[in-house]
């Protein structure tokens, strides 16, 4: 099959979904009330895109998201590298980063909410638990597994400590940094929508909790394929930043 | 008479190994095996034991033994990659501490660093030796072409071919004029033509500035056809030098021409008539294991 045919498979496969959603609520096999009505949530979107209502909430997001992401990469690469190099740190702190990862990480919104407030950072506080771990378990079996003769090579070759840092372990934890990207700017998205869904003024996860409160299920329909799209943008986003910078790898044919 | 002449070498060796004995603590299940050692714990594995081997400045020595006798192990006591257990090394008399800074090492496996582009990464020693990035790249596009990879500057080690690679390593261990040149056998993953084509053009460097060179080898022929002195090792465990022989075969040589010659002959003899026994010895051990 070729791509073209390919993708108006897929596209119809979609329509297709959406035709059942729309035969099996009109014909009331399945209750309107709570299934929603594909037009209805077709026509939500269209409204809040022409209206521009969904900007600001959708901007909110996406920040939250973008924020959350940084602050946990960063925090997750640090420690990651700090602990993967440092053996006693990373023995003493073992059964802490254990238990702290196997934790449901999610309940700790509440704690956030009061700590920070109702606004973008509460949230961005849950998207970095989410996306550190994430990170931080790449990073450190990144350090963990660099090549020993790539690193006797680079020793040999004059490097002191910095420079392995700088130029052996860092761009190899970054490899694997880059290898749980994917998983990563969903977890800052889930921390976001999620963080919002528990308590804000603002956010499209704000937009499905007041659509709830009115039970909207249009509304909350609408909200949900809204963040779809814009997580499968994200992801988009996040494989053509990953063949820019990672052009020393082999590229996987699949 | 063989530690005569070492000791009087040593005076001035470019590497000098001096009763070297490397035992590594087993991580497997201690077994108690016959003729351990006192010190040596039970099932500890002494890869090396009580070895000297010396390399005169400007000599190439070339050590051959069977498969897993610890020969790399040695290599890498004389690079400072690991301490010995006993036992002293002196770089040009000086006692070696840490990683030898006179030496550059040529790996048997991929060592390249996948991250960097062809000339970043002969270029990568001298960035670490704080010269300036610009004049860096100059000498390193002068070693590109000189090992005829000219125009391949930007290439990833991964778009490269196993041979490139293969010319790429000793342009980037090369660009440091290093005074000893270690090498684990670092023609053995390529085919026989493309092999001999690689060491006539190390001999071509080598005889240029006449570097003090180490060479491990399972390969007799190469080690014959290249070195000044050839040092046979035991089969392991506790390998240690079991004979030495010089190689007069006169210099410049070709590698694939010299194997022909009957002097090449005699001492391919003379050496395989020692080395026979500690490869049969290796290969009983390695079906045994």
């Amino acid at each position: 099959m070729s791509a073209t045919i390919l993708r108006v498979c897929q596209a119809l496969l979609l329509l297709a979904s959406f035709a059942l959603w729309q035969v099996l609520t009109a014909s009331g096999v399945l209750p309107p009330f709570f299934f929603g009505e594909p037009l209805k949530v077709l026509e939500k979107i269209w409204q809040w895109f022409a209206s521009g209502e969904i900007f600001p909430h959708l901007g909110i997001t996406l920040l939250e998201t973008l924020l959350a992401f940084l602050f946990g990469t960063a925090l997750g690469l640090g420690v990651g590298l700090w602990l993967g190099l440092n053996r006693l740190a990373a023995t003493l702190a073992d059964p802490y980063i254990k238990a702290m990862n196997a934790m449901p990480r999610v309940i700790l919104a509440p704690i956030f909410a009061v700590w920070f407030g109702l606004g973008v950072w509460s949230k961005v506080a849950l998207g970095v638990t989410l996306v550190f771990f994430m990170v931080f378990f790449n990073v450190f079996q990144g350090v963990r597994e660099v090549s020993p003769v790539v690193l006797a090579n680079a020793r040999m070759l004059g490097a002191g400590r910095r420079h392995l840092l700088r130029h052996i372990y860092l761009p190899s934890a970054m490899s694997w940094v880059f290898s749980s990207l994917h998983t990563s700017v969903g977890m800052a998205f889930v921390g976001a929508v999620v963080g919002e869904y528990l308590g804000s003024a603002k956010g499209v996860g704000y937009l499905i909790l007041q659509a709830e409160g009115s039970f909207d299920i249009n509304t909350v329909f609408a909200g949900i394929l809204v963040l779809t799209a814009f997580a499968l943008a994200l992801d988009a986003l996040v494989s053509l930043a990953e063949q820019r910078l990672m052009v020393w790898q082999p590229r996987h044919e699949a | 008479m063989t530690s005569m002449m070492s000791s009087l070498k040593s005076a001035a060796a470019a590497i000098n190994l001096s009763k070297i004995t490397c035992t590594f603590a087993s991580l497997a299940k201690p077994v108690a095996r016959p003729g351990d050692r006192p010190g040596v714990g039970a099932g500890d594995y002494t890869a090396v034991c009580e070895a000297s081997l010396t390399v005169a400045r400007g000599e190439f020595v070339s050590v051959v033994g069977p498969t897993g006798c610890g020969k790399s192990t040695l290599l890498n006591i004389a690079a400072g990659l690991i301490a010995p257990t006993a036992g002293e090394v002196t770089v040009f008399g000086t006692p070696l501490k840490g990683i030898n800074r006179h030496a550059g090492y040529l790996f048997q496996s991929d060592a390249l660093l996948p991250w960097m582009s062809a000339v970043d990464n002969v270029i990568v020693g001298l960035i670490f030796r704080g010269i300036r990035r610009a004049d860096a790249l100059e000498r390193g596009h002068q070693w590109l072409a000189r090992v005829g990879l000219s125009g391949h500057g930007h290439k990833y080690p991964h778009q490269l071919s196993g041979g490139m690679k293969k010319r790429l390593s000793p342009a980037q261990v090369l660009i440091n004029d290093p005074d000893i040149l270690l090498m684990d056998e670092p023609f053995s993953a390529l085919d026989i033509q493309t092999r001999q084509l690689m060491e006539n053009e190390l001999l071509d460097l080598w005889s240029a500035d006449r570097k003090s060179v180490l060479f491990i080898t399972h390969d007799l022929e190469e080690a014959i056809s290249l070195s000044d002195r050839v040092v046979v090792l035991s089969a392991g465990p506790e390998t240690r030098p079991i004979g030495e022989f010089a190689i007069t075969l006169p210099r410049p040589r070709d590698v694939a021409e010299v194997r022909m010659t009957p002097g090449f002959l005699e001492l391919h003899k003379q050496i395989w008539d020692i080395l026979k026994a500690e490869v049969q010895k290796g290969y009983r051990q390695g079906l045994a294991a």
